[in-house]
């Protein structure tokens, strides 16, 4: 660029603005706009989750066992007064809107607390911010990353199960009780390999023989041409480990090229709606896990207290797996700033570590070094026979119980002890 | 695309107070851009959304540059955006760079990966060339989705928090969302300068001149593949600057930046705004971002509005809303 | 990792492959019709796909059968194709090959959402029908019929479109009106209704996959999104506006994508975008496209 042709004026122009700005942004940045959580009026909290998109449901069913949680709360008097109030936003399944909804709850809105995301990816963008700005965060979406020191921070809790458990527990239940050799089906991503990890751990105590790990891209339409290799493959138990509708189309048609002949399909986390999307008969026997499912309320009198105040609220509707936890993330920030008696981050913090409780599945608490909540797992065998109502699809065939044992250990996590 | 969206920018002889005043802005419109910029974020409801505006602001702008001037539909500008926002993680991440360099990085990424697209794309024409940016576009999106260990694959590359910086030896907070602002919009002032400066200049003639007839633009004695592999390149690194500002803003690189939605957000953007425009981009951005911020409060529908939008835009207002106001200002 | 690799199995594949690539067909002959004719990028064409899966469910929730949804599917959603053609593609004729392609983009999501609107956000089962249940022996292993059903509905829609094209007064119209529509003008044809109906036609084909698709896949609101971009891929690939070119580009597609599922099952999507890169570079203008068009 030859400046001559340009005359000065536009780079003195420039010069002065640049000049300008800088000095207003000095300006600003000595006012110090603070981004102080308020200690007055109502208790606000934050919720990204997907409400567009293909999760939309599920989103939707958390939100609204988010809402029985804040209304709840507020029923009860509140916080000596101080209402709860829900902000829910849409986080579109995109880690980035998710980081953008994050900063707007925490820079506009002035949120205490946030709870949400139904996905990996989303609930480590929103920690990276919240940890920076010390604002609690209690995830509803399973990682293992999470837990690991490298992302965890003492504003990070995690209400939901880690892939590591969930596939622990279910593998232990396969493992033992339907054969030994097994084929992975794995979706491309971090959960798929999480959930694989979790597997062939709790493989190798058990003798299970890995015939081969086969993985498929993420949005997968059409798995016939991974079968017919599985199906020569003969494997006892065929693990498919992916989610929503890749999960749904998968287990349809591996029942369709007869791969349940000889074969027991098993799933890490057996989702309500990918079942009720895929139909009976493609889910027909199929095992898997969940941190919770409606049916749990014959033998747990929290979760029979819950359904009932969820359907109540919702006319008749009944909370899935997901949204159950947006009611469990909930309502431990809103007990824990009763117990600390104020919404001060540092106090809840303590408040948080020092609770135990049931509230809808049987007895929980969050681990000291990970924030991770230690909870029961529930094996789930998908039925098309004898259901009672539309809803009644799953038999529970086991319950593994909470426990540290089945967790990794803070020092593999590399927390410091 | 046809000649009409030529601005025109100083040839049309004012004929009202109106369009006299129009004429007067597009002449200092880099100052015009200065204070907007200044006073922008007093206006919005909350900073962050302004710096995703201007990051997107400034992915479009890097688009337009070649749709909008040169007339070749790209759909693979993801690969611009989404690789500069990786490389300045990457750099960031893997080797400790300060923020700066990161951007550098970003920058460079952006002029890399569009030198490479380029030089195979260019050949190419029409709808084919969009086409062709599309797949290689998708290529390089799977080839950072394998890459786990350099960019965290499907989780995304989480960045260390970027907290106070310094430059020219002034120490700032970059926590706080205003001075974030003023810092992306620093960058973003000086992109647009140099812009202007572009498309004054003789290179930017030779572009408009391609656009509207390249028949004569190349019998005039012009290297056309090479002008559309320069404006390619020249796109590429407003684009890599948008990633790299929007990866420090976010302090995530999502893979989803470099998908194919976020190839069409380009397009929108500058279809929304008006292509071909200097302004453009920027006024779809907002446009685009704030309803999406408002109608998403109140439905979970608002992709239907989106869509609306869309269709509305192409069958009524195909100069884009800036482009509009420009058209009818003028007449 | 390539355990139990037999003969049988690649060619089991193989055949895998062709009634995926069936499927493919079916979206990319209606892509490349409608843009050999009316050079019209269509977007949209996703959504007509996954509005015929809907459309077909619906008709058996109301008591239809599966034969009766195979006639109806194809014409509601046609019905469809044409309203959006003469409501919202015509104003942008002669426009610039842009428009239409963005229009048709904006139109994808409204249909999506509209469905959204309808049936809601979650997906819903779609049974085999009775008859097309069950694996078939066909020499090298066990096959599912209804994936061969979808291969013999391909093969009679494209001798059906065939016999049209071919041998019908107006089928030589279409195709005289996709070398010259200026002649075809001159001639004192009436263009614009017959870009319509190829709109129809195209659409409804596009309808007709979606529902052959719903049984292997099930149905929701987003199933013509994934579909879309490899459907373009084919279309490409084969050439833009050319249906032989569909045809054998879809089928390699399928084959492509099985073949490296058995091999490097995690590169089966971008092995199709490879694919396409490498061609376009090769023969920018795919395999039997028109050099220069569109430029």
């Amino acid at each position: 660029m030859t400046t001559d042709d340009f005359g000065n004026a536009g780079f003195s122009r420039r010069r002065a603005l640049a000049t300008g700005a800088a000095g207003l942004a000095l300006a600003a940045s000595s006012f110090r706009i603070n981004i102080l959580k308020a200690q007055e009026g109502p208790i606000r909290i934050g919720f990204p989750c997907p409400l567009t998109g293909p999760y939309g449901a599920e989103a939707q069913n958390q939100v609204m066992a988010a809402q029985l949680a804040v209304q709840e709360f507020n029923d009860a008097g509140g916080l000596n007064g101080r209402k709860a109030e829900l902000l829910p936003r849409d986080d579109k399944l995109n880690p980035g809107e998710a980081a953008t909804r994050t900063l707007e709850l925490i820079e506009n809105d002035k949120v205490n607390f946030i709870v949400g995301s139904l996905s990996a990816s989303v609930q480590l963008a929103i920690n990276n911010i919240t940890k920076e700005r010390k604002v609690i965060f209690n995830s509803i979406s399973q990682s293992d990353a999470i837990n690991e020191a490298s992302d965890f921070s003492r504003y990070t809790f995690h209400e939901a199960m880690n892939p590591h458990m969930t596939a622990g527990a279910v593998g232990r239940y396969a493992f033992s009780k339907l054969g030994k050799k097994v084929v992975y089906l794995l979706a491309d991503y971090a959960y798929g390999y999480e959930m694989a990890r979790g597997f062939q751990r709790a493989g190798k105590d058990l003798g299970a023989e890995t015939l081969a790990e086969i993985k498929h891209p993420l949005g997968t339409t059409d798995f016939s041409t991974l079968l017919p290799r599985i199906q020569a493959m003969r494997p006892d138990i065929l693990c498919i480990i992916n989610f929503g509708r890749d999960q749904q189309i998968s287990v349809k048609q591996a029942t369709d090229f007869g791969l349940k002949r000889n074969t027991k399909i098993i799933v890490p986390v057996m989702l309500y709606t990918a079942r009720v999307a895929g139909g009976a008969q493609a889910f027909d026997g199929v095992v898997g896990g969940t941190s919770y499912y409606w049916g749990l309320e014959d033998k747990v009198a929290s979760a029979k207290k819950f359904n009932d105040a969820f359907r109540k609220m919702h006319r008749g509707a009944i909370p899935t797996d997901y949204g159950a936890m947006g009611y469990g993330g909930v309502r431990t920030l809103l007990e824990a700033a009763k117990m600390a008696g104020t919404t001060d981050t540092e106090k809840v913090v303590d408040a948080m570590e020092a609770l135990k409780y049931d509230y809808y599945k049987g007895p929980q608490y969050y681990r000291k070094c990970d924030h991770q909540s230690v909870q029961s797992v529930f094996i789930l065998q998908s039925k098309s026979k004898d259901m009672k109502t539309p809803e009644d699809v799953f038999d529970i065939v086991h319950t593994e119980e909470p426990s540290e044992s089945v967790l990794r250990s803070c020092a593999e996590l590399g927390h410091k002890a | 695309m046809s000649a009409e969206f030529a601005t025109s920018r100083m040839e049309t002889a004012p004929a009202s107070t109106g369009a006299r005043l129009l004429d007067l802005a597009e002449r200092h419109r880099v100052l015009l851009a200065g204070i907007f910029l200044l006073v922008f974020p007093l206006v919005l409801p909350f900073h962050a959304l302004a710096i995703v505006i201007l990051t997107y602001g400034l992915y479009a702008l890097g688009f337009n540059l070649l749709f909008g001037y040169l007339g070749l539909l790209s759909f693979g500008h993801a690969a611009l955006f989404g690789g500069g926002a990786y490389l300045c993680g990457i750099s960031l991440v893997h080797f400790g760079a300060p923020w700066w360099l990161g951007i550098l990085a970003g920058t460079l990424g952006g002029v890399l990966i569009a030198t490479l697209i380029g030089s195979l794309a260019i050949r190419t024409r029409g709808i084919y060339f969009a086409m062709v940016t599309l797949a290689l576009a998708q290529c390089v999106y799977y080839l950072f989705y394998q890459a786990v260990d350099w960019t965290g694959g499907e989780n995304g590359l989480r960045l260390p928090s970027v907290t106070a910086i310094s430059p020219f030896g002034i120490p700032l907070n970059f926590v706080d969302p205003l001075t974030r602002y003023y810092v992306v919009a620093a960058f973003v002032f000086a992109s647009l300068f140099f812009l202007s400066r572009i498309l004054a200049s003789p290179f930017g003639a030779v572009i408009e001149g391609i656009r509207e007839n390249e028949a004569r633009a190349r019998a005039c004695g012009y290297d056309v593949t090479r002008t559309r592999l320069v404006a390619f390149v020249l796109s590429g690194a407003f684009c890599g600057l948008a990633g790299a500002l929007q990866a420090l803003h976010l302090a995530i690189v999502p893979v989803e930046m470099l998908a194919i939605e976020t190839s069409g957000l380009a397009v929108m953007m500058c279809l929304l705004g008006g292509m071909g425009t200097f302004f453009g981009p920027f006024v779809g951005a907002a446009v685009f971002l704030i309803l999406e911020n408002l109608v998403s409060v109140y439905t979970v529908h608002w992709q239907l509005v989106v869509g609306v939008v869309f269709i509305v835009c192409v069958l009524f207002f195909p100069r884009g809303i800036w482009g509009s106001i420009l058209h009818w200002s003028r007449r | 990792m390539l355990a139990g690799l037999t003969p049988d199995l690649i060619a089991l594949q193989l055949f895998t492959g062709l009634a995926l690539g069936a499927v493919y067909v079916l979206l990319s002959i209606g892509l490349s019709l409608i843009f050999g004719m009316l050079t019209v990028v269509n977007f949209a064409h996703g959504a007509f796909y996954m509005i015929g899966a809907y459309i077909g469910l619906y008709a058996l929730s109301i008591g239809a059968n599966f034969w009766v949804a195979l006639l109806v599917v194809p014409v509601a959603v046609g019905l469809v194709g044409l309203a959006v053609e003469r409501v919202l593609i015509r104003p942008l004729y002669g426009r610039g090959i842009d428009y239409p392609l963005l229009l048709t983009f904006g139109l994808g999501y409204v249909m999506i959402e509209v469905v959204r609107i309808i049936f809601g956000r979650t997906g819903y089962p779609f049974d085999t029908p009775e008859l097309l249940q069950g694996a078939v022996d066909i020499w090298v292993g066990y096959f599912p019929l209804y994936r061969l059903f979808i291969i013999a509905a391909t093969a009679v829609v494209l001798a059906g479109l065939y016999l049209f094209l071919e041998k019908t007064s107006f089928g030589l119209i279409i195709r005289a009106g996709a070398r010259d529509p200026q002649i075809v003008r001159i001639l004192g044809v009436d263009v614009s209704k017959v870009w319509l109906i190829v709109f129809g036609i195209g659409t409804g084909i596009a309808g007709l996959a979606g529902l052959l698709a719903a049984p292997l896949q099930g149905v929701a609101p987003e199933m013509g999104a994934t579909i879309l971009a490899e459907a373009f891929v084919v279309t490409v690939v084969g050439g833009m506006g050319s249906l032989l070119g569909a045809v054998l580009a879809g089928l390699l597609v399928g084959v492509v994508v099985s073949m490296t599922s058995l091999f490097a099952p995690e590169m089966a999507k971008v092995s199709i975008f490879a694919l396409m890169a490498v061609v376009l570079l090769v023969r920018p203008q795919g395999f039997f496209g028109r050099a220069g068009l569109m430029s």
